[in-house]
Parts: C-alpha cells; structure tokens; sequence
C-alpha cells in the first residue's frame, strides 16, 4: 500500500519536521513493513509553471510533425513576452491551458532546461507531458492540459503537488486495514501519540425503502449490503487534479470521474465500491451463490465461467458483477470517449463480503483485484455507510450529482467481537511487567472497548477482524510497547543428549570423503522419467517408480529422484563442460521411494492431538525417503606431477569410496561382483549389509557403463559409487572392542598362490583367513599377475603376505609355515588354488 | 708354569719409556688431526688404535714389567690410550658434523614445489554452516530433529495454522504430489519449510521440547540471482512452562554472537504469520559496518546496503492453536520458534554474489570453504 505523506498528515498532525523517513521508522517498529520512501519531486527545480498556448506553427520537413508554438506564461518569464517553444506532442490545440518549465528550471531524473536550438528554431523550455514530471501514468502519455479555469503563471509544483513523500508498504495478510490511509493514519496517530481525524466519521442518513432495491440471497456471504444513487451526473465532469494526483500517488491510474471516486474512497477508507449505471441494471440487485455453467463477462473483457461457490451480484437477467472481486462489463459506466452511452446515473455499492469466500474466487479465477485484495484480508463492515456517502458527497461535488434521499441497508445481524483475556497475560507472553493499566489503554488505543479487573472483556473494533484470540491481544500490547523495549534473557532447557548416531554418522561421512578429496555437490531432486532408460534401469526396476508432481517447475523433471546418480552426473558433466576434468564428488541426501500401494493423506482436525492410528495414516500416505550416499569420479584420481606419474580414477577408487563410508558407519560391508544397470557390467561391485540376520544389497560402485557414459555425455572411463546409508547405519556394530596387542615378535611369510582369472580376489583371502587359524595377524594381497606364457590361459597369480603372532610366546618358524600351509590348503580346496612355484 | 721374571730390565722396553709414549699419542693426534675425511680418520683410527698399532703393541708389553713397574707403565698407556680415544671421537664428530652440512646442503629441495597430487575435497558451505547453526544450539541442550521432505499437508500447513484458504497453499507456492492413479489430491506437498518437524516433535517427544531442526524445503520459485526452488532452513522450536518473547530476544542474541561476535545484538519487529503468535521479523546487527554506515554516504556497506540490520527471518511466539493441535495444554505450556534460510546467510556472510554459485556444485566454488565454515 503506497501512502503519500500529505495524504496522511490530512488526518493526523505530525509535526511539520518529521520527514517520510521519521514516520517510516516509527511505523516499522509499531510494526508496519515500511520498504521503501519514495520522494516525489526530490531533484525538481522550477520555473514551472502554467501557460496558455497562444500560437501553433506548425514545421514541415522534419520526420516527426514538430510544432512551433507561443505560449502565455505570465509573468513567470521575467519580462511577460509569449514563450517560444518547440514541441513534438499533438494532443493540444491553441487556448489550452499547459504546463510549461522555463530554462533554469530541473525536471526529475537531473535533466536541466535550457534554451536550446532545435529544428531551426529556438525553444525557451518545454511545454511537460506527465512522464516528464514524474507523476505516474496518467493514461495519455501526452501533454498535461489542465482545466481550462487554471490560472496562467501559477506555480505548476504546488499546483500538481509534485514535491510528496510515499510510503510503501507491504501489508501483512492479517491487516486489511492498513490497506488504506484511513488505516495506516489510526496506528501513525497511535505510534505519535497524536489524535486521529478518523475520515469514516460521516453524518449518515439511516435506511429507508425509498432505496435501490437489493435482496441478499446468502447472507453469511454478505453480511451488509449499502447502496445509494445519484443521479445527473455531468458527462462534461473530469477528476479534478488533487483527486488525480492521490490516485497516482497510491499507484492507480486516474480513468474517469465516478471511476476515479470510487477508487478514490477505497484507498482513503478501505472500501471496495463498485459503481453501476442504474440503466443498465434491470431490476433488483441481488447477492446469491452462481449457478454452476452460468457465465459472466467480467470488466476486464475476459468471459468466466462460474462455480457454484462463486458469490455475485445479480440483476434481474443473472450475474452482473462477481461479488467483492469484479463487476461485470455489462453494467459498467461509460468512458468519457463514450458519451453518448452515458446515462449519468449510478448506483453505488458499498458491501461487505465474506473473505475466504472472496479468496476463493479470487484464487479461482486467477484474478486479484484491489477490492479481492481488502475483502481476502479484512474490510471494516461498518465503514460501508459511510464510504457509500463519501462517495455520494464526492460525485455530488465533482459532478454536479443529485443524490437520491434512498437508502438502502441489508444487514445480517451479528454481534461485535469479544475475547475474554487475562490482564496479565501480555506480561506472562512478553516477559515484561507491563501491568493491567498499561494493558487497558494500549487496548483502548487499538480501538478495543475493555472491561474487567483481572479478567478483562475486551470488545474487538470492527476494523480488526485479525483479532480473535487472547495472544492476538497480547501482540497488540507488546507491538505497541515496542519490540525493541523486549528483554533479552535465556531459558533453561533439559540437558540435551547430543546428535544422535545417525546424524554424526551422516556428518562423518562427509568428512571421510571430503578427506579423500570429494567434493560435496547437492543436486536438486527433480528429474526426468526418462532419465531411467539413460542411465540403463531395466524395466522393472523398483527405482523407476516415482513420486510425481502436480506442478514441477519444468515439465521435462515432474519426478523426485529415486537415486543420487542423475543429479550428480549432471553436477559432473556441468564441471568438465566449465574445465574442470579431473572430478570426485559427492553427495548425500534423500531419495524418495513410493510403496507399491498409494494412499492420500487425510486431513486431520486441528482442535486436538491426532491420534497414534491417525499420525501412522498420513505417514503411510508418504513415500520412504532413505538418505543415500553416492560419488562420481572422472579424470584423473592422481595428478601426473614433478612427483612422477599420475593416475586415473577407476573403479577400484569407487569401491574405496564405499569401504571409506562403511568404516565411518562401522559396518561390515560385502563387496562382490554385481551387474547393475548403470555400471560396467565387468567392472560393478555390488555392496551388501547383513541387517538383523538377512543379507541386503544397499548400492553398488564401479566404473560406469559405456553406453550409460556416452548416451549422457559424460567422460570415458567415469565411476560412480551410490548406497543406502541409512541401511548402513542399522548394520552399525556399535562401538568397537579394543584388540588385545601381543609385544611378541611377528612371523612374516608370503605365499603366491594361482587360481583361474574369474575366482574373486575376496574369496581367496577369505580361504587364507579361515585356514591360517588364529595365529594370523592380518593379511595383505600385495600382487595379482597375469602372464599367460608363465602361468597358462585364463589363470593368474595373487600373492599375499601373511602375519602370525601368539598372544603369548614366540613363534617358530615352523609354527608360521604350518599355519601358512593350512591356509593354502583351505583355499587350494575352496578355490583351486595352487602354490605357484 | 715359570716364575715371575724378576730380573727383567726395564730400561730395555724401550716401547714403555714415558716419552716414547708421549710420542706415540701425539703421533695419533696429529694423524687425526690430519685426517681430512672420514675415511682417512678411519686409516688412522686403524693405525693407532688399531691391535697393532704403537700404543697396542706397547700396553702387551707391560705384562713383561716387573710388577713395581707395571702400575706406572699401565697408567700412562691407559691415559695415552684414553686421550688418543677422545681425540679420534673429537675428530670423527668434527668431520661427521662437516659432512653432514655438506651432503644435507646437497640434499636439499625445493620445499614450494606445489604437491597436489590428490587435490583436496570439500562440503558444501551450505552443510557446514547449517551444521555450524546446529552445533550453537546442541551446546544449549537443544537437540537436532529432522523429517521427510515430501510431506503431508496436515503436517505443513494444517497443524501450523495454516487453513486451507491460506495464500501459501496455493500451486504458486507450494510443489504439490500427485494422488495415486495421477490425481491431484493427494494431501501430499514437499514441504515448504521445515516446520512440520516441530509439529513432529512435539507430537514424538516427552516436553519440555527444545529441538532444532535444520533441512531442505521447497518453493515453486524459478532459480535465479536471489532464488531457488530448493533451499535450506533452520528452525528453532522451545516448548516449556513460562516461556516468553524475552527468552525468544535472548535466544536470537546468544545465536548471532556465536556466529558473528559479541558484540552483535538482534532487532524484533512485529510481522505476521499463522503459527505464530505474537511475530516478529528478525534482523541482526549489520556485523560488517555495525550501523556506522547508516546515513553516512561516505561509508556505505555492501552488506546491509546502509541499513545498518540484515533481515534474518521469521520468529515468534507459538500460536497456542498450534499446541492444541498438537495435543500441549496452552494454559500450561508456551513456546517460541524462529527460522531463516541457510542460503541468505551464507550470502551475506561469505559475500556470495549469486545464488545459482550455491546450487550448480561448481567444485571451484565450494573447495575453498574445505570442511568447517
């Protein structure tokens, strides 16, 4: 809502020195969203001023129509001559009045006037378009003529009241009030402490049945219903300039004299009003629901179907206007360009309508006006009356109107509002000791009536509709004794237990793979369906169903993820495409993974604790959402440097980034050969937990499928690791179990052993291991070789070493070799190994 | 076995004479001294300690001595031998220590040869700061509590007091799951903050209730400079007996000095939203200018733009409604709750410019913020 500060001081006397700045301040803190003060006219330098034009010339030969012309400006030049000045607009004729800036003078935006040269001719200033003048669309975006009684020679800056202040300020969906001056000057007189001219004070004549006729059909949907007539309004009557220039001030642009009325008492006292041309309503005028399939041509052209909950305003032939949001074209005044149609009578509606009806509607019809605006967000039902009168008084003023002696009031009956609150229960809110005086008057102040001692009745002013409960009241105080005048002190919360486990595990787990240089890219969860097939899912694949939205920003990506991987590779094709090819990332986040079986989710009552029955209802209506853990590589895992050779990412750094995240969970991870679409079918380990007794697979890691590579335009040779960390952690062994640490020497001994090319590295150590007993210490491959001449086709060589140790003595070496041997015998009978000679 | 030969003379072992001995020392200092490497003190350690050298050759002799004279003539081979002893360790310290300074000046590299072979890794700011925010409160007591991201709109919107003619529920605000069979009602949404998890925590645990909870929420807003669809909050809800606005003031203090310094103090201003009630919007001190620049043109901040305060987000009261639904009697028990965005933050407190920087995973951009922010 923009408030010009002249508009306000009407109402309230703020010290002459307070500038749009000091009202500002004290407003954001009564708590107002003041974001901006704009000051009109703050570079403006005159002379300028109102002139007559005397004379056109009319100059050919140019490639726009130019005009010479002589204009009477008084004695505003210093000497009383006609001003000669060239202009280039036409929507003026000789004896107009204008506005005319002399050479000396600055128009906004800096620009400085002098005589200049210009198409053969000497021009001596230039005769102002609105533009020009910074006042804000006026709809001709041409010379301002003014009425033709302006004086010549006047000053134009007082006159178009250029130089103002405006206030800019976002209101919050609870205040309809402060959506109009008449508002926003009750809480600067309170933030003063200064009186307010309250503008909605008007005499009033009561009802009578000599009004236009109206029936109110759905009374909870409009509970008051004002209309008044005037009638013989001059069709010659323009918006005089003050009335224009508020409403350009506030931001809407001047169109006609009733319009502009209308428009005008909306702003200054919060009432929507609509204005029809009484010869154009047929009959009585009435409120009801629409008729579902009835339709309406709404003012701004466009034709709406309506919906049965649409509340309208009808006359005896259906809708005419779809209630509290817009009136319909059929009975809209005339435009001045449109005089003959004119009929110059009106009648004017002042209602008051049911706000999430009016939001419904509004939203419905994807239609926000000012009047859905107000009524969505609260109007005063009693400032109806009397913004129909100030409009009649307005029209009757500016329009030579005769207002009717009819009036017309439907009114539902209702009672004020009234909330019973504890005095104390602002301090007990705030943690202040305001005290039930301080209590009372702020309340008063807002415009509450208030009684009681400890308990206090407090009656809500009809212009606060937001106020309904007793911590509503408490704001007020708190708001108005000043946020800033709050205490700072802390509470004594329960001592906490710390992260828990998996939330630790989940930020160990960044850091080991931070620590292996990964860098953590978080991708948006939005993908594509088609994504599936690029990345290789077969057709079944449980990742392929996905939670969809109703309105994704792209149509291209309406589904969650289901896996890290599209997200993450694209995060990796975006770094190589910048330059950056030598890449490990990673990320961490939730998946989402649709049951098999859909439900929606019930909406619970909000006046109780759901019960456990209901909680687990709408939880089951979600999809599983498990945090993953994935890692893409590409490029090279080591720099080729002064150090020697580099080395490129490849699967087995896939593989590392799995064990890296399973020994931060402390679980025991198996790793085996898998074939899993997105990967190598050769090069694809797949990774399993054993979780409560039963074997899972929870991701895979390796190098990426070359098809997959090429299809997503991604590095050759590129790996990629993703797992369910989350079932990791349940596999978690706990904390671990301190090793007893024998100080006997150690008995190395290596053994090479050769076994066919497809036997599994993993399952020959895990031979080794069983066999070698307890002596073992620990167990390293340290070679894996694969000459065909040496060792025969389809056969290679893993040789490892082996470490024994007795807690208790030193070994022999004959105790060392007889272990090594029952190792070699497990695994030559597991794995067909034999001692490579 | 022979008697002890009585009549030995002396005089005649001319090896035992003091000044042979004498000589015989001096001999091996001077070849030490000579000795210019360590292989030639190695010749010379031969040469004069060595089984046969002189002062050797001389000590077997002094068994041949006629006992009064052995004492005598083992003293002085003994001293000759132990400063001929000292003299070789002297000298090979010396000529170990000249080596040492010339094969390590050899040795030497060149230590700024850069060594990037593996380059480092590095979390997302946005990960570490929330975690940063997070690790400010648990040191209060407050525990992190955390919840789905596709959420039910009881839980988003419902239970926080916001009805179903709110604004924010609508498709221009909120990403909303399709039903099953493809229909649009499906009371799912991805939650548009993360204050359905105070809802769950009140509901999941025992009050008094002080949680934080930090994630990711979703808004239909287009990327750009200053927006993105996917971003992170953290929110803060206390539930206990006597909560007030003052503990909500002291709470924000407490926060903003421990991430920005002591000195750093928050301003309330009244706002509204439904689930809380009083509200307030949040600013903190300007911790770049601390107000200076605020009408001084000739000192203007980047930061707040002159304004002296850095909107930080949304607080207030809890609205009892809230409670009620959530099963706390509001006679008995308040509470307080607040929540900004992470992104903001990181904005303005690690002067990035552009927030699609924070979105694309642009390794150039999140390495220099390493592991801790």
């Amino acid at each position: 809502m923009r408030i010009p500060l002249s508009w306000l001081r009407e109402y309230v006397d703020l010290p002459a020195t307070e500038t749009g700045r000091d009202v500002q301040a004290k407003l954001i803190a009564a708590g107002l969203e003041v974001e901006t003060v704009e000051h009109l006219g703050a570079d403006l330098k005159g002379p300028l001023v109102v002139g007559q034009v005397l004379t056109i010339e009319e100059l050919e030969g140019f490639k726009k129509p130019i005009r010479f012309c002589t204009v009477d400006v008084g004695r505003a030049n210093g000497t009383g001559e006609p001003q000669e000045i060239v202009c280039g607009a036409r929507n003026f004729a000789v004896g107009d009045k204008v506005v005319v800036v002399l050479p000396g003078a600055t128009l906004p935006g800096g620009f400085s006037i002098s005589a200049r040269k210009t198409y053969g001719k000497t021009s001596h200033g230039m005769i102002c378009s609105s533009d020009e003048l910074g006042m804000g669309d006026d709809g001709t975006h041409g010379i301002i003529v003014l009425p033709p009684e302006t004086e010549v020679g006047k000053d134009a800056i007082e006159l178009l009241e250029l130089v103002d202040e405006v206030l800019d300020i976002a209101v919050t969906a609870n205040r309809g009030d402060c959506l109009s001056i008449r508002g926003v000057a009750r809480e600067t007189a309170i933030a003063y402490g200064l009186p307010l001219r309250d503008p909605a004070l008007l005499d009033v004549p009561g009802p009578n049945a000599f009004g236009y006729p109206v029936k109110v059909a759905d009374p909870a949907g409009c509970d008051r219903f004002t209309a008044r007539t005037v009638t013989g309004l001059s069709p010659e009557a323009r918006s005089p300039i003050w009335l224009k220039r508020r409403l350009q001030k506030v931001g809407m642009r001047p169109i006609s004299l009733a319009v502009d009325v209308t428009n005008y008492v909306m702003m200054e006292l919060g009432q929507p009003l609509h204005a029809y041309d009484r010869n154009l309503v047929q009959g009585t005028i009435g409120v009801r629901r629409a008729e579902e399939g009835e339709k309406i041509v709404t003012l701004d052209g466009v034709e709406r179907k309506l919906h049965a909950e649409d509340l309208v305003i009808t006359d005896d032939r259906g809708p005419i206007g779809l209630a509290g949001v817009m009136g319909g074209a059929d009975t809209e005044i005339a435009d001045h360009d449109d005089l003959e149609k004119s009929t110059g009578d009106v009648v004017i509606e002042a209602a008051h309508f049911d706000q999430v009806s009016i939001a419904r509607t509004a939203r419905r019809h994807k239609l926000s006006s000012e009047a859905s605006r107000r009524f969505e967000r609260g109007v005063d039902p009693q400032a109806a009356a009397a913004a129909a009168q100030r409009t009649v008084d307005l029209l009757v003023l500016l329009a030579g109107g005769t207002a009717e002696a009819g009036v017309t009031e439907v009114v539902a009956p209702g009672a004020p509002h009234t909330v019973t609150v504890a005095a104390d229960h602002p301090d007990k809110v705030a943690g202040v000791a305001y005290g039930r005086e301080t209590v009372v008057r702020r309340l008063q102040e807002v415009g509450c009536d208030v009684y009681g001692q400890d308990e206090l009745i407090v009656t809500v002013p009809s212009w606060r509709p937001d106020l309904t409960d007793a911590n509503d009241l408490a704001e007020e105080v708190i708001r108005l004794e000043g946020y800033e005048n709050l205490p700072s002190t802390l509470p004594r919360p329960p001592a906490g237990r710390g992260l828990t486990a998996r939330q630790r595990l989940h930020r160990r787990v960044g850091r080991a793979l931070a620590g292996a240089g990964y860098v953590e890219a978080p991708n948006y969860p939005f993908v594509s369906e088609r994504v599936f097939d690029r990345i290789g899912l077969e057709a079944g694949d449980p990742a392929r169903r996905v939670v969809k939205l109703v309105n994704p920003l792209s149509d291209e990506e309406p589904a969650l993820r289901t896996t890290l991987l599209p997200g993450l590779l694209g995060a990796l094709r975006r770094n190589d495409g910048r330059g950056s090819h030598d890449l490990a990332l990673f990320e961490t986040g939730l998946v989402f993974r649709p049951g098999e079986e859909r439900r929606t989710a019930a909406n619970l009552s909000v006046d109780r604790r759901p019960s456990a029955d209901d909680i687990a209802a709408l939880n089951a209506a979600l999809p599983d959402q498990p945090r993953h853990v994935a890692v893409v590589l590409a490029g090279a895992r080591e720099q080729a440097g002064w150090w020697g050779k580099g080395r490129p990412a490849d699967w087995a750094d896939a593989v590392e980034a799995a064990r890296t995240v399973a020994r931060e969970a402390g679980a025991e991870l198996g790793i085996r050969k898998g074939q899993y679409g997105p990967w190598h079918p050769g090069r694809c380990a797949e990774l399993t937990v054993t979780v409560d007794g039963a074997e899972r697979v929870i991701g895979h890691a390796g190098e990426l499928h070359p098809r997959v590579l090429k299809t997503l335009g991604l590095p050759a040779r590129s790996c990629a690791m993703e797992l369910d960390l989350d079932a990791l952690e349940r596999d978690g062994t706990g904390a671990p179990q301190a090793p007893g640490i024998s100080t006997f020497p150690v008995a190395t001994q290596d053994v090479a052993l050769v076994v066919d090319a497809f036997v599994p590295a993993a399952e020959v150590e895990a031979a080794l291991r069983e066999g070698a007993g307890p002596l073992l210490e620990s167990i390293r491959l340290f070679d894996v070789y694969d000459n065909a001449e040496q060792l025969g086709e389809g056969r290679k060589s893993l040789a490892y070493a082996l470490r024994f140790r007795a807690a208790d003595r030193t070994l022999t070496v004959d105790e060392a070799s007889a272990a090594r041997e029952a190792a070699v015998a497990v695994a030559a009978d597991r794995t067909g190994a034999v001692l490579r000679g | 076995m022979s008697a002890p030969n009585k009549s030995y003379d002396p005089v005649e072992v001319e090896a035992l004479k003091p000044e042979e001995i004498e000589r015989m020392r001096d001999e091996a200092l001077a070849a030490f001294a000579a000795a210019d490497s360590l292989d030639a003190l190695q010749e010379a350690k031969v040469a004069h300690t060595g089984g046969t050298s002189p002062l050797a050759l001389a000590n077997r002799e002094i068994g041949a001595l006629p006992p009064h004279a052995k004492a005598d003539a083992g003293k002085r081979v003994g001293q000759a031998r132990g400063a001929v002893n000292k003299g070789l360790a002297a000298r090979q310290a010396e000529l170990e220590a000249e080596r040492d300074a010339r094969v390590l000046v050899e040795e030497a590299v060149d230590v700024t040869l850069p060594h990037d072979r593996v380059p480092a890794g590095a979390r997302h700011p946005l990960t570490t700061l929330s975690e940063r925010i997070e690790d400010v409160f648990v040191a209060m007591g407050y525990e992190v509590a955390e919840g789905p991201e596709v959420e039910t709109e009881w839980f988003n919107f419902d239970a926080l007091n916001i009805g179903p003619d709110h604004p924010a529920r609508g498709e221009a605000d909120t990403f909303f799951v399709e039903g099953p069979q493809g229909g649009t009602e499906s009371g799912v949404v991805l939650r548009t903050h993360t204050s359905p998890v105070q809802i769950r925590s009140l509901l999941d645990r025992e009050l008094p209730v002080y949680v934080i909870c930090p994630g990711r929420v979703y808004r239909t807003d287009e990327l750009d400079a200053t927006h993105t669809p996917v971003f992170h909050q953290v929110e803060l809800l206390a539930v206990d007996e006597g909560l007030t606005m003052a503990d909500l003031k002291g709470t924000l203090d407490h926060m903003v000095q421990a991430l920005f310094g002591a000195e750093m103090k928050t301003r309330l201003r009244p706002n509204f939203f439904p689930f809380t009630e009083p509200s307030a919007e949040m600013d903190m001190l300007c911790y770049v200018c601390r107000g200076a620049s605020v009408g001084n043109p000739d000192r203007p901040c980047r930061t707040c733009s002159s304004e002296g305060w850095i909107e930080l987000g949304g607080c207030g009261m809890v609205n009892p409604r809230v409670l009620t639904a959530c099963g706390v009697d509001p006679e008995k028990y308040s509470g307080f709750a607040f929540g900004f965005g992470i992104e903001r933050m990181l904005m303005f407190r690690h002067n990035v410019e552009d927030m699609r920087d924070m979105v694309e995973g642009d390794v150039r951009f999140t390495r220099p913020f390493g592991m801790e922010i």
